[in-house]
């Protein structure tokens, strides 16, 4: 019999530690599919960050190094420096890259360092039990907004993939989302790309993911999805915000 | 090898690119400023990688991510900084990797002044970060024992795999002194196999790591963390007596207090006081037997101990005697230092007192 689909060679056998409908394995799936198709599992080095991404290092099967809460990029930064023909990627979820990493991420994006982020966005603190993130919508219920996100008190959510995108030194933001089959294929189109594009040299790379949390909002798997798109996509649009591929040779 | 003039920040520099030293990640803060500027200047010459970090807290997690890759990596700063560092310096110790860290230190607390003290010695040996670990501290007290002690430095990092501190302060940084460039003895040193330089499909993924979520195999780490304090604690304990032979009077000082002390037992002597001076060179493991040894040889009447603070490193000074020595204290805080002539009072004082 033909193998027509298999656990990607990027994985472990380790079993997983998300909650049921959770996306974080999905994700997961991409990036290892990603670099098992670009044949780089052996020459990339991936770092963990903290929050449900914390245990990236026993699932992905490249070499792995875990970074304290928000440092990823500054970790990551020091890895590449030291085997620039090694991939290097970041998994990160918004409270690390978009909260307490954000000075990290903005100067590895500023040096143009060639890195890919991978940057799940769930619009909540997942591991901690669902307490507001900076992407958390306006209104939007979290243990530490528990009547909503309210503008006056805490701000409109940050939008990272746009913010990132306007740095000279970032050649590639995109945000995709992972909510149905059509979406995960363009997601992993997107991860791709970006590690095709730091291998090229081309700098700094970012893959934004609208993710769900069906633990922490509240939701059944399915109910998850529909909220993604309905409520999480109209403030966080998907697209390609940064396409700097080209920027190495026009800086030569 | 002929003599050479340089200034301490250079030197501690220079010294750790001839100890192979190639990655260096820092920020700049006075009175510190030049080693950075040291490496941007020279790291190139050698096939080095100097960045300038956001922040003291990347330069530290960049310092990690190149440890953890199997690189010689090195960062610096003054007391501010080094307290941004902390939370890196705790992964980094849990993660069991070698690095160096240098602390040229100034007054605190807060942004205190840019001027010469020791009073992060709590922090250094006690451990700014959280958990149960140590850094190795070194405490230089003239540039040319910096130089001789940043080979040691990274030596020690390495067989072990854990942090080491050069402790030094803003006046061994900023003056110029003869340096002879020594060839280092060199040891024994373990492959870095567990460091992450891509599996090249050939082995199982390496992982640095500091997280163990079941209790269990966080306390199993803990012991063996403690086993290899145990270990240095056995082996790299160093320490300079002066003068202590027939000593009645023992000052007990590290780095540039160390000195004054020096020259203020010297003085006592010629005025007919029997002074001698304890140097402790590794703040931890401390040398607390030697220290115990000297001062209770006999002739011993009174320990004076003398600090650029208001009272730290005396803490191990009483560990260290366990009541056997009457001890004093002459210290000062902030960015000023003691006098030969304060220092000569205090040692007199002490004697009076007993």
């Amino acid at each position: 019999m033909a193998i027509v689909y298999q656990r990607s060679k990027g994985l472990t056998d380790a079993e997983q530690h998300f909650c049921p409908g959770c996306t974080h394995g999905v994700v997961h799936k991409l990036v290892a599919e990603a670099l098992e198709e670009l044949d780089i599992i052996g020459s990339t080095i991936g770092v963990a960050s903290v929050g449900c991404s914390a245990f990236a290092y026993n699932y992905f099967a490249c070499d792995m190094q875990q970074a304290a809460h928000g440092r990823a990029p500054a970790v990551a930064t020091g890895i590449k420096r030291v085997h620039p023909d090694c991939a290097v990627f970041t998994y990160q979820g918004d409270g690390d890259l978009a909260a307490i990493g954000t000075a990290e991420i903005v100067h590895a994006a500023m040096r143009g360092e060639k890195i890919t982020a991978i940057f799940v966005n769930n619009a909540i603190y997942g591991m901690t039990g669902g307490q507001m993130a900076p992407t958390t919508l306006l209104g939007q219920k979290a243990t530490t907004a528990p009547q909503g996100r309210n503008k006056e008190q805490h701000g409109s959510p940050i939008r990272m993939a746009e913010m990132l995108s306007t740095i000279d030194g970032c050649a590639y933001a995109e945000r995709v989302m992972v909510a149905d089959p059509a979406s995960i294929v363009k997601a992993k189109r997107a991860i791709k790309k970006a590690f095709e594009l730091q291998l090229a040299g081309a700098g700094f790379t970012i893959v934004e993911l609208l993710s769900t949390c069906p633990t922490n909002w509240g939701l059944t798997p399915v109910e998850a999805t529909h909220w993604l798109k309905e409520n999480l996509v109209p403030y966080f649009p998907l697209g390609v915000f940064a396409d700097r591929a080209e920027q190495k040779e026009e800086t030569r | 090898m002929a003599k050479e003039l340089w200034k301490g920040n250079e030197a501690v520099a220079e010294a750790a690119i001839r100890a192979g030293c190639r990655y260096f990640f820092g920020y700049p803060i006075t009175p510190q400023n030049e080693i950075p500027e040291y490496f941007a200047r020279h790291m190139p010459e050698h096939g080095g990688v100097f960045v300038q970090a956001e922040s003291e807290v990347a330069a530290i997690n960049m310092t990690y991510g190149a440890a953890g890759s199997g690189a010689r990596v090195m960062t610096s700063s003054s007391s501010p900084g080094i307290s941004l560092k902390q939370e890196g310096i705790t992964y980094i110790a849990g993660a069991e990797l070698p690095v160096v860290i240098v602390n040229m230190m100034r007054g605190g607390p807060g942004l205190g002044s840019i001027a010469p003290a020791q009073s992060d010695y709590f922090q250094a040996t006690r451990g700014g970060g959280n958990g149960d670990y140590r850094t190795v501290v070194l405490a230089p007290a003239t540039i040319q024992e910096m130089t001789d002690l940043t080979q040691e430095a990274f030596d020690i990092a390495d067989l072990y795999r854990i942090p080491v501190l050069i402790l030094a302060d803003g006046m061994i940084g900023q003056m110029m002194e003869a340096v002879e460039w020594k060839k280092p003895k060199p040891r024994k040193l373990p492959r870095k196999d567990w460091a992450t330089s891509g599996t090249k499909n050939a082995r199982e993924h390496n992982i640095i790591n500091s997280l163990f979520i079941d209790p269990k195999d966080c306390t199993e780490h803990n012991k063996k963390l403690q086993q290899k304090h145990d270990r240095i604690t056995q082996n790299e304990i160093r320490f300079e007596e002066t003068m202590v032979d027939d000593a009645e009077v023992l000052f007990v000082a590290y780095g540039t207090t160390a000195r004054i002390c020096q020259a203020a037992a010297q003085k006592l002597r010629e005025a007919g006081v029997k002074a001698g001076v304890f140097r402790p060179i590794s703040l931890w493991p401390y040398p607390e037997q030697a220290l115990y040894a000297c001062a209770n040889r006999g002739s011993v009447k009174a320990v004076v101990c003398a600090e650029m603070s208001m009272g730290q490193m005396i803490d191990d000074v009483k560990i260290s005697l366990s009541g056997t020595k009457p001890i004093s204290f002459f210290g000062t805080g902030g960015g000023t230092f003691p006098t030969p002539t304060e220092l000569m009072q205090a040692a007199q004082d002490a004697l009076k007192g007993v």
